[in-house]
């Protein structure tokens, strides 16, 4: 090409581009994602990251369609869930955890309050599966498999639905309404929930319906009791059955002085409930420390706020009348309460033992291939089979902590196992990405925020009344909850490394749809890695 | 109905931020961006200058609507980004001297306002920036830069500051700080590096010559940089911005390092970022996790001496000393702490 040149000059002008400096590089930026630690925590297999996302924009209906894709249950979980996840939160070593469970509550009401619907169900798959129990693990197990298009009817020995959730928790902690709602909505995509029924016998209720398949969750119901010499005049209670009780017309009568045995989350929940129904004096006995102690600590403390008390390192030995005599103990090495020999009697107008549930397993009896452990029912924690090929279990009758959350869980991995099951099939087992470990985070670029505190009623209020203990966030307070996300580990479009790369090399394709390295210029100085916010690029060497 | 959020997750500590209004969005989070030096350029790997200009340039192209001519010091940023016959650069640009980028600036916007006239215009759309390094600014074009500044020529002069002569292989300059090992200023002797009480502050220079707008700025803080070149291309007359750019090279820091180390230099009080008019300071970017000066010096090999055994302890208080004397001269910390 020839063309007019000034003096001296005798190549044309061109551009750097020419140059690829890709060449120079050593080690190349890679765009990864991570497993954030909310999601692995969550015993229900939630998105947590994946609807905060929806929410951090406002946009809370496509945020709850993102999460009742695992859970059907929001406005359940934002009341009743333990929320462990929270405990997990990389912002925790920031400031405090992002306050999860009350983004959800959020969520769950915001779809009452709308009337949001689940998912349409799939094609007919025209098999039909068995749900024994209307609680969590049953009614997500329902929805789960409703949704992949299988006729599903639940068997439940109770008058309403909701299992433990109704009958165990206490409904300052559950208000009866929102429990309902949430139930109400599996029945309307079409799940046939038949209340009062008890299946007496597995095998011959699947020969009668001609079921492909069952998922079992009764839950565990039994109050578990212990010898404790008493005259004929004490007055002694099952946890289960005061919790039962309170669902009926007639509420159990504890007195003034009431004594509960235990220290599960059950124990807790007679204890507060006593206090409402009025006793001047809640005391739990129980026979290690606090710390040892499974209930939860935020509920200890709530209890302890109400006035309920507690005698540390106890045991009950001996009810006679109004009179209890409580055993003092000290804790071994390792832990165990050992008996120390001194004595001291405490007046009860009543005592309730809250010392854990059996399951009623008398259903199975004659099924081939089960295999029961320690009273509850074995099963593949793969796939939640169990021994008998098309009989799957959940829920407190196998074998894992027991809330409402786990059965979830429960729940719906069985529904996904079933619905495989009954096509031949197994579920491929997903890769999981690594940990979005603190480490990668850079908290540099984050707002300092603290946690949103959702407002308590007034102490003195809730004793005295079933009234919820916990209110709801506001929507600006659950905006500003769910922006607090660092989104460990996945790319949430800040622009950053396609701002600091000195060189260019960073392409964004738009909203959506994240970015790409142009290693045709990248130098791998890494700036982009060292400043990604979340930690979701990785410097990988390049092969030599 | 409910109050408005105040907080967007990063707000604008990160580039971008799909939670923000698009008039709060930073020019570099734009597909749009004008890449003003564009890649295939030379630097070094972690370059800070090269990130700096890019931020600087493409935010006033944006401010003028890419009516905008560059003239450009000797130095880094000249050599590495248009070596014969190739060019990063995609605006009209020019390089004539080291010393004397600030007087080809000013004969350009003097060109500019003779063209507008004939057009009968007051003044010319077109705009002007004089850019260098702190060699081509502070030492060798300090008198072409001060004579723009006492004429109030209508230019943008923008130093980007590494600290030594970094292109011909790190020698001292007038802005390189007490202590820092250069070629010139070896980690020998009694007080090794460069030497104290030496240097100059080019900033409060320019300040003295009451010019409408100045600035400084580093390459850690995106949105606070593009405002000042917005704002300074808002304003006629003579303005000067100083961007601090880390330099891996000179500086014998990592390369992923060099946005850290310019957020480091704010965030000790080694490096104030304010903005001051005709004069007078206006504003100072306070503050937001003080840290010690061992934060920022320990990242940087030219420091390597002042630490381990025997170490120079008493260079490192001083350098202290000289940081908390910023922080005391442009209340940098807010009163209640942080």
């Amino acid at each position: 090409m020839t063309m007019e040149k000034p003096f001296a000059i005798t190549l044309n002008p061109g551009s750097s581009l020419a140059n690829k400096t890709g060449s120079w590089r050593t080690e190349r930026p890679v765009y990864v994602d991570r497993l954030p630690p909310c999601n692995v925590q969550c015993p229900a297999g939630e998105d947590i990251q994946g609807w905060l996302f929806h929410a951090e924009s406002g946009n809370y209906l496509e945020a709850w369609q993102h999460l009742v894709q695992d859970n059907p249950f929001p406005s359940i979980m934002g009341r009743v869930c333990y929320h462990s996840c929270e405990g997990q939160c990389n912002r925790g070593q920031i400031d405090a955890p992002v306050g999860i469970n009350s983004v959800e509550r959020f969520l769950g009401d915001e779809a009452l309050k709308h009337g949001w619907k689940l998912p349409e169900p799939a094609a007919e798959s025209g098999k039909h599966v068995l749900v024994v129990g209307a609680g969590p693990s049953g009614m997500s197990a329902a929805y789960q498999l409703r949704r992949l298009g299988h006729r599903v009817t639940v068997k439940e020995a109770g008058p309403l639905m909701g299992g433990m959730m109704r009958f165990g928790i206490p409904k300052y902690r559950l208000p009866r309404e929102v429990l309902e709602a949430e139930m109400q909505r599996i029945v309307a995509m079409g799940v046939t929930v038949e209340l009062g029924v008890k299946v007496d016998n597995i095998a011959d209720t699947m020969a009668q319906g001609k079921f492909d398949a069952a998922f079992l969750a009764v839950g565990a119901h039994i109050a578990k009791r212990t010898y404790i010499p008493a005259k004929d005049s004490a007055h002694i209670l099952d946890a289960v059955s005061v919790l039962r009780s309170m669902e009926g017309e007639d509420q159990p009568m504890l007195g003034r002085r009431v004594v509960v045995y235990g220290g599960g989350n059950t124990a807790i929940d007679v204890a507060r409930t006593a206090k409402r129904l009025g006793a001047t004096e809640a005391i739990i006995v129980y026979r290690r420390n606090r710390e040892k102690m499974p209930a939860h600590d935020f509920e200890v403390e709530e209890a302890l706020q109400e006035g309920v008390m507690v005698k540390w390192l106890s045991t009950i030995k001996q009810a006679d009348g109004g009179t209890l005599t409580v055993e003092k103990m000290v804790l071994d090495d390792k832990g165990n309460p050992q008996p120390t020999g001194e004595f001291e009697s405490l007046e009860a107008d009543s005592l309730v033992l809250a010392l854990g549930q059996d399951v009623d397993l008398s259903l199975l009896e004659g099924v081939q291939g089960l295999e029961v452990n320690n009273g509850v029912v074995q099963v593949d924690p793969l796939t939640m089979m169990t021994g008998h090929p098309g009989l799957f279990a959940g829920g407190d009758m196998v074998p894992a902590d027991r809330n409402v959350t786990i059965a979830v869980g429960h729940g719906k991995k069985a529904a996904h196992h079933i619905d495989a099951w009954l096509r031949g099939e197994s579920v491929a087992a997903v890769v999981k990405h690594a940990l979005a470990s603190f480490e990668r985070i850079n908290s540099w670029y984050y707002s300092d925020a603290p946690k949103t505190v959702r407002p308590q009623l007034e102490i003195a209020r809730r004793t005295s009344s079933f009234d919820e203990v916990q209110g709801g966030l506001t929507e600006s307070n659950a905006l500003f909850e769910a922006r607090r996300c660092l989104s460990c580990g996945n790319c949430f479009e800040c622009d950053n490394c396609y701002g600091v790369c000195p060189d260019n090399a960073v392409i964004k394709l738009g909203p959506g749809k994240r970015f790409e390295f142009n290693y045709d210029y990248c130098k791998g100085c890494g700036i982009c890695a060292a400043e990604c916010p979340c930690g979701a690029i990785d410097m990988v060497a390049e092969e030599s | 109905m409910n109050a408005p959020v105040k907080f967007y997750q990063t707000g604008t500590f990160t580039v971008g931020n799909r939670l923000l209004e698009a008039d709060q969005r930073s020019v570099q989070s734009s597909e749009a961006r004008s890449n003003s030096l564009n890649s295939g350029h030379r630097a070094c790997q972690g370059c800070g200058e090269a990130l700096g200009a890019r931020y600087v340039v493409d935010a006033a192209m944006r401010a003028t609507g890419n009516q905008l001519i560059a003239a450009n010091a000797t130095g880094c940023l000249e050599v590495f980004s248009t070596p014969y016959p190739e060019t990063s650069w995609q605006l009209p640009w020019i390089h004539s001297l080291f010393g004397n980028a600030a007087a080809v600036g000013t004969g350009i916007a003097a060109a500019l306002k003779v063209k507008a006239h004939k057009a009968g215009k007051a003044l010319s759309e077109v705009r002007v920036i004089a850019q260098g390094g702190d060699g081509g600014t502070t030492d060798i074009g300090f008198g072409c830069l001060s004579g723009m500044f006492e004429r109030n020529d209508d230019v943008l002069y923008i130093c980007y500051d590494n600290e030594a002569y970094m292109n011909t292989g790190v020698q001292r300059s007038s802005a390189t700080p007490m202590g820092a090992r250069t070629a010139t200023t070896m980690a020998v002797g009694a007080h090794p590096g460069a030497p104290a009480g030496q240097g100059k502050n080019l900033p409060l220079i320019a300040m003295a010559h009451e010019i409408p707008y100045v600035a400084t700025a580093t390459v850690a803080d995106l949105h606070d940089l593009e405002a000042k070149v917005e704002k300074a291309m808002s304003i006629r007359g003579a303005r000067y911005l100083h961007v601090l750019v880390p330099c891996p090279l000179g500086w014998g820091s990592a390369s992923h390092d060099t946005v850290l180390l310019a957020r480091l230099a704010r965030e000790t009080g080694i490096f104030p970022v304010f903005e001051a008019e005709h004069g007078e300071v206006t504003s100072v970017t306070k503050i937001r996790h003080h840290v010690p000066v061992e934060d920022y010096l320990k990242l940087q090999k030219r420091f390597a001496h002042l630490f381990g055994t025997p170490g120079q302890p008493e260079m490192v208080a001083h350098i202290q000393a000289d940081a908390d004397r910023n922080i005391r001269r442009f209340k940098l910390l807010d009163e209640t702490g942080e």
